[in-house]
C-alpha cells in the first residue's frame, strides 16, 4: 500500500520543485503548471533519478520553498506546544522535519517513471481561505490520488501556498500530529527535536 | 505447502475470534473513522487492541525481515522486468473480474462496466491477461474489493487489526477478505495446492513491488506501527468514498489567534 505513497512523494517532489515565477496563479493552475515542469525537470535531471540527496536539498531550498508555508506546515503538525516554544526551538522544528521531508523526496525522485498529472477537481474549504486541488497522477498502474491543501499564507502575501498533501487519502502533514503527540507528551519540545534529529542522523547513513 | 496451509488455519482462527469480539465493539460510522491527523486519543479508540497488534506487528516483521524480504528481492533482482509485469497483469487481470463485480455491487453501473470491458480487452487482446492494452485504451484499473463494498454499505470498519503475514486490516476489511479469497479462486477453478501456488506469487509479486515504498516507511515515520495504521485507515476510508471522502479539518490549533483553521495573522516573529 505504500507504493503510491513513493509514486506520489515522488510527484509532491517533484511538484514543489518548482520555479517560483507562477506565484499569481490561481490555485489549480499552480499546481498543474509546476506539476508538468517539474515532472519534466526530474526526468532530466541523472543526479536525481540517482537519489543524489544533497542535489535534491538544495532543489527544494532555492525552488520549493517559495510555494510552501513551511511554518504552517511545522505548527500544525507540532499542535499546541508550538506556542510556547521558542524562536530558536521553532526554528530547529522546521529544519529537521524540512530534513525528514526532503530525505524521503531524494529516494522517491529516483522512482520517477513516465507519469502525467490531471487536475480533476478544485474546491473551496467551507468556513477557510484555503483551496484543495484534487489531482490524480496517472502512469502504468493503478492511478494515484494526490490532492493538495493551499492557502494564503499572510496578510502581506497574496500567493498561494501548499500547507498539506494528500497522499492516496492520507494528508501527510496532519498524519504528523500522531506522530509528533507521544514524542511531545514524552519529552516536551525538546524531546521531539532530539527525536527529529537521531533520525535524521539514521537515515543520512 | 504446509506453512502456507498453517497460515490459512491461523488466518481462520483469527477471523472466528474475531468475528466474536465484533459483537461487543461498536463499529465506527460508514467510511469508519478520520483517523489520519486525528488526535492520539482517536488513536485509542480505533486501535484498542494496539497491544495485540503490535505483538502481530513485531511478528510480521520479523517473518518479513527473515523469508519474505530477501525472496521478493531476489525475485526483483533475478526475474526480468518483463516476466514481472506478465505476473502482474496476470493476477491484476483475474482480480479486476472481481473488481467489476464489486462496483455493480456498489451500484456503479458505469465503473463496473468499464472494468468489465477492460477485462475483455485484456483477455482477448492482451493474450489472456498477460498484457495490459486496456490501459492505453483508457480503460484504467479502478480496484475495489467487497470491504470497500461493505463500507459502500454504510458497514462500519470495526476496530484496526493487524493480521499474522497479511498485515494491516479492520475487522470489516478481514470479513471482505474472506469473501474475497472465495469469489477469486471461483474465478480461477484450481486445484487447492495451484491455488496456494498462485497466493504465493501473489504475495511475492506484491511485496517486490513495495520493496522501495518500506524503506520509505523507515524513513518517514517516527513509529512505524501507527504511521501505517493511519496511513492505512486513511487509505481504506478514501478508497471506500472513491476518492472524494468528506473534508477533514485542518488542525492548526497553535495558530495565532488560537482554534481558529485560518492563519490570518502568521506570526511575525517567525525564525528564519
Amino acid at each position: 500500500m505504500f507504493k503510491p505513497l513513493l509514486t506520489a512523494m515522488t510527484v509532491v517532489s517533484a511538484v514543489l520543485a518548482s520555479p517560483a515565477a507562477l506565484a499569481e496563479a490561481a490555485p489549480d493552475a499552480l499546481v498543474r503548471q509546476i506539476s508538468v515542469e517539474v515532472i519534466d525537470a526530474a526526468k532530466a535531471d541523472k543526479a536525481i533519478q540517482a537519489g543524489d540527496v544533497g542535489r535534491v536539498l538544495g532543489l527544494v531550498e532555492t525552488k520549493v520553498m517559495p510555494h510552501v508555508n513551511f511554518e504552517v506546515v511545522t505548527r500544525s503538525a507540532v499542535g499546541v506546544p508550538w506556542r510556547t516554544a521558542t524562536p530558536e526551538q521553532r526554528s530547529k522544528l522546521q529544519t529537521e522535519f524540512k530534513t525528514l521531508l526532503v530525505r524521503v523526496y531524494a529516494g522517491a525522485l529516483s522512482q520517477l517513471g513516465d507519469q502525467t498529472v490531471a487536475v480533476t477537481k478544485t474546491q473551496p474549504v467551507a468556513g477557510s481561505t484555503q483551496v484543495v486541488v484534487q489531482t490524480e497522477v496517472r502512469g502504468k498502474g493503478e492511478p494515484i490520488k494526490l490532492d493538495y491543501r493551499l492557502d494564503k499564507a499572510a496578510a502581506t502575501d497574496t500567493a498561494w501556498k501548499i500547507i498539506d498533501v494528500n497522499v492516496g487519502g492520507l494528508w501527510l502533514v496532519q498524519n504528523y500530529r500522531s506522530q509528533f503527540a507521544p514524542e511531545l507528551t514524552k519529552g516536551g519540545v525538546d524531546g521531539l527535536i532530539a527525536t527529529l534529529v537521531e533520525r535524521n542522523k539514521t537515515a543520512a547513513k | 505447502m504446509k506453512p502456507l496451509l498453517a497460515l490459512r488455519w491461523a488466518l481462520l482462527a483469527t477471523l472466528v475470534a474475531l468475528l466474536g469480539a465484533c459483537a461487543t465493539v461498536p463499529p465506527g460510522g460508514p467510511g469508519g473513522t478520520a483517523a489520519a491527523g486525528a488526535a492520539p486519543a482517536a488513536a485509542v479508540a480505533i486501535d484498542p487492541w494496539e497491544s495485540f497488534n503490535r505483538k502481530v506487528y513485531a511478528f510480521n516483521d520479523a517473518i518479513d525481515e527473515a523469508v519474505l524480504k530477501p525472496v521478493a528481492t531476489a525475485y526483483r533482482d533475478v526475474v526480468p522486468q518483463i516476466v514481472r509485469t506478465g505476473v502482474n497483469n496476470l493476477l491484476g487481470n483475474i482480480g479486476d473480474i472481481w473488481s467489476a463485480a464489486n462496483h455493480l455491487l456498489q451500484g456503479k453501473l458505469q465503473d463496473g462496466l468499464e472494468m468489465g470491458m477492460r477485462v475483455a480487452t485484456n483477455t482477448f487482446f492482451g493474450l489472456g491477461g498477460l498484457l495490459d492494452p486496456a490501459t492505453g485504451l483508457g480503460l484504467t484499473r479502478r480496484s475495489e474489493d467487497f470491504g470497500q463494498t461493505l463500507g459502500r454499505w454504510g458497514v462500519g470498519t470495526g476496530p484496526y487489526l493487524v493480521l499474522p503475514f497479511l498485515g494491516p486490516s479492520t475487522v470489516r476489511d478481514s470479513a471482505g477478505l474472506v469473501v474475497d479469497r472465495s469469489a477469486n479462486s471461483s474465478i480461477l477453478p484450481l486445484s487447492s495446492n495451484e491455488q496456494y501456488g498462485v497466493s504465493a506469487l501473489e504475495l511475492l509479486s506484491v511485496r517486490a513491488g513495495l520493496l522501495g515504498a518500506t524503506q520509505l516507511l523507515d524513513q518517514v515515520a517516527l513509529d512505524r506501527y501507527s504511521f501505517l495504521r493511519d496511513a492505512y485507515l486513511a487509505r481504506r476510508r478514501d478508497a471506500v468514498y472513491d476518492g472524494a471522502a468528506p473534508m477533514e479539518v485542518f488542525e492548526d490549533d497553535a495558530a495565532e489567534p488560537p482554534a481558529k483553521p485560518v492563519p490570518a495573522s502568521a506570526p511575525a516573529s517567525a525564525p528564519k
